[in-house]
């Protein structure tokens, strides 16, 4: 499974009965809460062993699933 | 000494006893001594005198950053301490044991800490963590309002961004050591989303007023106020929408902290009841002679193993890093904070009238348990969140008993 199907999986989770596109604002959709936001932080961290910090945590980074996969893959490069 | 202190090893006993039955390292089993050593010495004989004058005075704050107490949640590499999990509930545990206003002053500064070390960028890790480790800078944490308590995402704080920096404006209440520190992990809004920042409290625009209360009252709380304070744009700790993920994380640690400073309430009610219990006379014999005082006492040593254990189980998870962990301190706060309230009530009625005058600690005991029932989530939060999860554990185990 690659990076933005795991986080197709997990968002969907959230987001019940709708149809989300990757590009699609899940903040706006109405489903999620302030707390989705911090599991959603716990999520990428422990499933692609990254490490969010203080500049990442801005909502375009996490805004979609796109922004998601983007943001995970960046910081993978950054890493290695 | 009676029967019931023998059974719970004094801090000086022989190390291998206590490891064997709590699975403690020697090396946290000698820093729990040299906790408790400290807090017997530099604590206990004095906190009566600072709850009654509702100040903690700053030579203390002084020896605490000396002792490295202050440092504890910060890497080495950054000045700090670098206690594992499970150590600094043991410092708590001590610490609570002497004066919960103590505790407190290391729960919140090691809040402020934690989220630097957790979710800072290196530059506010270097520009921070170092002086706050020294006490060179006290943090507290900024979450509640005037009219904004369990409800976190409800905050009313705002910050306005305005080229480099924030505006902030609105009010936060209950700030614990708000009246000497330097720095508040404060969480406000922006565009109708929480963030965090960390505000300079010496900032123009930032008045601090004291608060008196009837429990911890040399935690030194207050109400601040912020009239257009201007927070530079590189104290952000988490942006619009994530501010409340650092809130939770912190809070974890909070939690933790309060529960561990809750065995110490618990060890310090069963102390002075068992002591005064077996040197006041009444009716010709010792009143722990008498059994309902007796069951007085059972209670009190039951709950403060069971809180302990609880509290040292939490803090292993944290320490291995398991995602139950946020679970374990859950349930380690909700037991020992009710549990220390138990005690408390049962170290005053074991004391008599005496136990309602300030010639004893055990009303200082019973004002500052009554806190820790309110704090870091109440216990009606509590009890809604476990009730919730035990709910959810059974669903998806599928033993829902139909």
């Amino acid at each position: 499974m690659d990076n933005k199907q795991k986080v197709r999986e997990f968002v969907s989770r959230f987001v019940k009965g709708h149809d989300l596109g990757d590009g699609e604002d899940i903040f706006a959709t109405g489903f999620v809460n302030s707390m989705f936001a911090m599991q959603l932080v716990q999520f990428v961290e422990s499933t692609f062993g990254i490490t969010v910090e203080s500049d990442d945590m801005e909502i375009d980074n996490f805004r979609s699933i796109d922004a998601i996969a983007a943001l995970v893959e960046r910081k993978q490069g950054a890493a290695v | 000494m009676s029967a019931l202190d023998a059974a719970v090893p004094p801090a000086d006993a022989p190390a291998a006893d206590d490891r064997l039955r709590t699975g403690l390292g020697a090396a946290q089993e000698a820093a729990r001594r040299g906790f408790a050593a400290w807090v017997r010495r530099e604590v206990a004989p004095f906190a009566g005198a600072w709850d009654r004058e509702r100040r903690t005075p700053r030579s203390v704050v002084e020896r605490m950053a000396a002792e490295g107490f202050l440092g504890a949640v910060v890497p080495a590499g950054l000045g700090g301490t670098g206690m594992d999990a499970v150590t600094f509930g043991l410092l708590n545990e001590e610490l609570g044991r002497g004066c919960s206003s103590i505790r407190s002053l290391v729960t919140v500064h090691s809040m402020a800490c934690h989220a630097l070390v957790r979710w800072g960028s290196h530059a506010q890790k270097e520009a921070w963590l170092p002086r706050m480790a020294r006490g060179e800078l006290i943090g507290a944490f900024g979450l509640s309002e005037p009219d904004v308590g369990s409800d976190a995402g409800a905050i009313e704080t705002t910050a306005e961004l305005d080229g480099d920096a924030y505006v902030l404006r609105g009010q936060k209440k209950w700030t614990t050591y708000g009246q000497i520190a330097d720095l508040l992990l404060c969480f406000a809004k922006t565009e109708g989303k929480p963030l965090a920042l960390l505000v300079d409290l010496h900032a123009p625009g930032v008045t601090v007023t004291p608060l008196d209360v009837a429990g911890t009252r040399a935690s030194m709380l207050a109400e601040i106020t912020f009239d257009g304070v201007r927070v530079p744009r590189e104290n952000r700790l988490a942006g619009a929408g994530f501010g409340l993920a650092v809130a939770l994380s912190v809070l974890e640690l909070g939690r933790y902290s309060v529960a561990c400073g809750c065995v110490g309430i618990l060890r310090a009610c069963l102390d002075a009841a068992a002591a005064y219990a077996g040197t006041r006379v009444q009716g010709g014999s010792l009143i722990a002679e008498h059994q309902l005082v007796q069951a007085m006492l059972a209670e009190m040593a039951t709950d403060y193993r069971a809180a302990r254990l609880l509290c040292l189980h939490a803090g292993w998870l944290r320490d291995r890093g398991d995602p139950q962990a946020g679970r374990e301190v859950f349930h380690a706060k909700h037991f020992a904070s009710v549990a220390a309230t138990r005690a408390a009530l049962a170290a005053v009625q074991v004391h008599g009238a005496n136990g309602l005058t300030d010639a004893y600690p055990v009303e200082r005991y019973l004002r500052d348990s009554r806190v820790m029932e309110i704090i870091e989530g109440s216990t009606q939060i509590q009890q809604v969140t476990l009730g919730r999860w035990a709910v959810e554990e059974a669903a998806a185990s599928g033993e829902s008993g139909g």
